[in-house]
């Protein structure tokens, strides 16, 4: 009698922090229950040992940055039947993106002497740009409780559980009051996507947006209330201008204050 | 005959890299230790943020360490305004720094090091036959993470941390409720220690100059003079003049050096050399029970000085959540000046410099960052050099494993470097 093979599980990094494959090393108390479910395909950080595909589970960390990993991208989609990103880098372009409305060659000779032995694109995009992505984990970093889910889901055959409304959801969920409503906090809850619990006005701060655009968001309908919170219009073009800088719904939204700057500021001269 | 030892991606790492080394005869003609981790540009759009968003953008540079870049940062910038926040804030920064210790070293010790000493691919495989000690690991590990996601909101890039302090201070409850998972993990690392200890380590010395930081009464973890073994003695404002950085063709990461000397080491093995005297009792008990004392320079046992790392952080975050009263504020404040400020503190891989000039309304003019890995980059590469001929005269299989657990012994983090291992012997006759 033949034993059903254990599923491949893959990771691969692209331009990143690390983070969101950390995120399955923090499992402390599920990790060698994964690793007894699952069989480690490719996984750099935690392992030298590397199968050869196809896998089952891909999961893509970081953003495009070169032209050598968009066509590792491509390589690594040919040998992936479930493939998943995680994180913001994998899927907005992370704050690498800060670089795409800006001139990169100018952000390379800031940081480097010898700009010339430096290889990268003008851009930093999600994966999605490149190849067809079954499934997005949001966050910067991604909630590993959230990540678990998704795992459990895929070993189970079933649909994740993973929410898309906004974190103003879970913070009333959490009984937290609104730091907005009640401080005076700017805070970008109510446009910002669910998953870390409503962690920054548990801890009495202002979401900054780390999850990346709600599903269905209205971010002009908060600008009045970021303003009467006392945010400049500057203040809330850089708080969208971080770590989902190149979502399209936040991207709008800041190219939507810089455009009130520039009226504020009145013709130049 | 042209030999290479080739390791094209090294792995158990964080970030992306290889390794080339080629000979010419028995000889090696050169050491490549190439970080192809795509550039990521930090310093560039730091340009034009506000000073309150620094700590949370600098902790996307690395995600093993983040309170390692939200400390250096906040101690920077607080160094521009003028402010020092002491008494409770203070000590919860230092909890904060234990926590990130402990789960750093208890992921790089039992997860990425320790399979290299024993002969196995990763810490899942060695789980099959050691599998209680990987489970102590883990749960040494977890207790390090449960400091940072409770004083900082989660385990990587926390969210509670803030220029002049913590946005919420925490409660005493809170705190002790840590308690009983950090004395098992205390008493877990003490017996992982010695376990440690019995391992093989691979005959290797090299006359290093160790750089840590150092206070006059406590361990490093972010404040004090920037020391060395022969001799340098400065404020970590100084560092620009004792210190360079060189971008080397083959790595995105530049090379540290000191001036007028070259490759230095940084790390739990310098801050262990550099700073035995103020380890506590219980720590530095453990580490003579082990016969392990200063000077020590083979960077193998640098696995051990994380060990002992580990009993320190878990032993002084039980002090301090002993001894825990909340602050009267969360954190000071203080108005934006035009200044240019200097933090330096010990990430656990090694220090971590980070220079900013502010504008008057507290805008980012400059950033500069020098990441640990920069720094130990060059040091790495010459106790490469000093190992080839070894690895020329073994099978290639074992060279690689060798040579990728040298590489290892940093503990290197590549992203952090923003700017790891393929390795590979190239010999030509």
């Amino acid at each position: 009698m033949k034993r059903k093979q254990k599923p491949k599980l893959a990771v691969f990094k692209f331009a990143s922090c690390d983070g969101c494959q950390l995120s399955l090393l923090d499992c402390e108390d599920e990790l060698l229950l994964l690793a007894d479910a699952v069989r480690i395909a490719n996984f750099a950080e935690a392992s030298r040992a590397v199968l050869r595909g196809p896998y089952d589970i891909t999961l893509v960390e970081g953003s495009i940055t070169t032209a050598h990993d968009a066509e590792r991208i491509r390589e690594i989609r040919a040998r992936s039947r479930f493939l998943m990103t995680i994180g913001a880098c994998a899927t907005a372009g992370g704050v690498q993106a800060l670089r795409n409305y800006r001139d990169v060659k100018e952000f390379t000779r800031i940081v480097y002497a010898r700009p010339d032995y430096i290889d990268t694109l003008a851009t930093s995009t999600p994966i999605a740009d490149h190849v067809k992505v079954d499934f997005e984990l949001r966050g910067c970093p991604i909630d590993k409780r959230q990540l678990l889910e998704v795992l459990a889901a895929l070993l189970a055959g079933r649909g994740p559980k993973v929410a898309s409304h906004s974190v103003c959801v879970q913070c009333k969920l959490r009984g937290n009051v609104c730091v907005m409503v009640a401080h005076g906090t700017p805070c970008l809850g109510p446009v910002t996507h669910a998953g870390c619990g409503a962690l920054c006005p548990t801890y009495h701060r202002g979401c900054y947006g780390c999850f990346g655009p709600a599903e269905t968001t209205n971010t002009k309908g908060i600008e009045g209330a970021l303003l009467a919170a006392g945010a400049s219009h500057e203040d809330i073009a850089r708080a969208y201008a971080t770590f989902n800088a190149a979502a399209p719904p936040f991207r709008k939204a800041q190219e939507e204050q810089l455009v009130q700057i520039r009226l504020k500021e009145g013709p130049r001269g | 005959m042209a030999r290479t030892i080739k390791v094209d991606y090294l792995a158990r790492v964080e970030g992306e890299g290889a390794l080339t080394i080629r000979f010419k005869g028995d000889k090696p003609s050169a050491v490549e230790l190439r970080i192809f981790e795509p550039p990521r540009f930090f310093e560039a759009f730091l340009r034009g943020r506000a000073h309150l968003e620094v700590p949370d953008i600098v902790a996307r540079i690395c995600g093993i360490c983040p309170v390692a870049y939200q400390m250096s940062a906040c101690h920077a910038i607080e160094d521009a305004l003028g402010i020092h926040p002491g008494g409770a804030i203070r000590a919860l920064r230092r909890l904060l720094y234990c926590g990130e210790w402990i789960e750093s070293h208890g992921l790089h010790v039992f997860m990425l090091h320790a399979p290299d000493f024993l002969g196995y691919e990763d810490a899942i495989a060695m789980a099959k036959n050691h599998r209680e000690w990987v489970a102590r690991g883990l749960g040494i590990k977890k207790a390090g993470n449960a400091i940072v996601t409770a004083l900082g909101g989660r385990e990587i890039h926390p969210i509670n941390v803030k220029i002049g302090g913590f946005y919420r201070a925490p409660t005493v409850a809170e705190l002790a409720a840590l308690l009983p998972d950090l004395s098992r993990a205390l008493e877990d690392a003490e017996m992982c220690l010695e376990w440690m200890a019995k391992f093989d380590f691979p005959a290797f010395e090299r006359d290093y100059e160790y750089v840590a930081l150092r206070h006059p009464d406590e361990y490093p973890f972010s404040e004090g003079r920037i020391v060395s073994s022969k001799g340098i003695d400065i404020d970590a404002r100084d560092y620009e003049a004792h210190f360079a950085e060189e971008h080397v063709p083959h790595s995105t990461a530049l090379h540290a050096v000191v001036l007028g000397r070259g490759d230095y080491q940084c790390g739990p093995l310098a801050r262990f050399n550099l700073n035995f005297d103020h380890l506590g009792e219980r720590a530095r008990a453990a580490a003579e029970r082990i016969h392990f004392v200063p000077p020590c320079n083979n960077p193998y046992k640098s696995l051990l000085a994380r060990g002992v790392e580990l009993i320190q952080a878990l032993d002084e975050a039980i002090r301090i959540i002993e001894s825990y009263t909340p602050p009267e504020a969360p954190a000071i404040t203080a108005a934006p000046r035009r200044a240019t400020g200097y933090g330096c503190t010990e990430a656990p891989r090694g220090m971590l410099w980070h220079k900013y000039t502010m504008d008057e309304a507290g805008l980012v003019e400059d950033a500069r960052i020098v990441p640990p890995t920069s720094q130990n980059q060059k040091c790495i590469e010459r106790d490469l050099w000093q190992l080839a001929p070894a690895l020329a005269a073994m099978p290639h299989a074992a060279a690689t494993r060798r040579a990728e657990q040298a590489v290892r012994n940093f503990d290197p983090c590549i992203s952090c470097s923003t700017h790891f291992l393929r390795l590979s012997i190239e010999r030509e006759d």
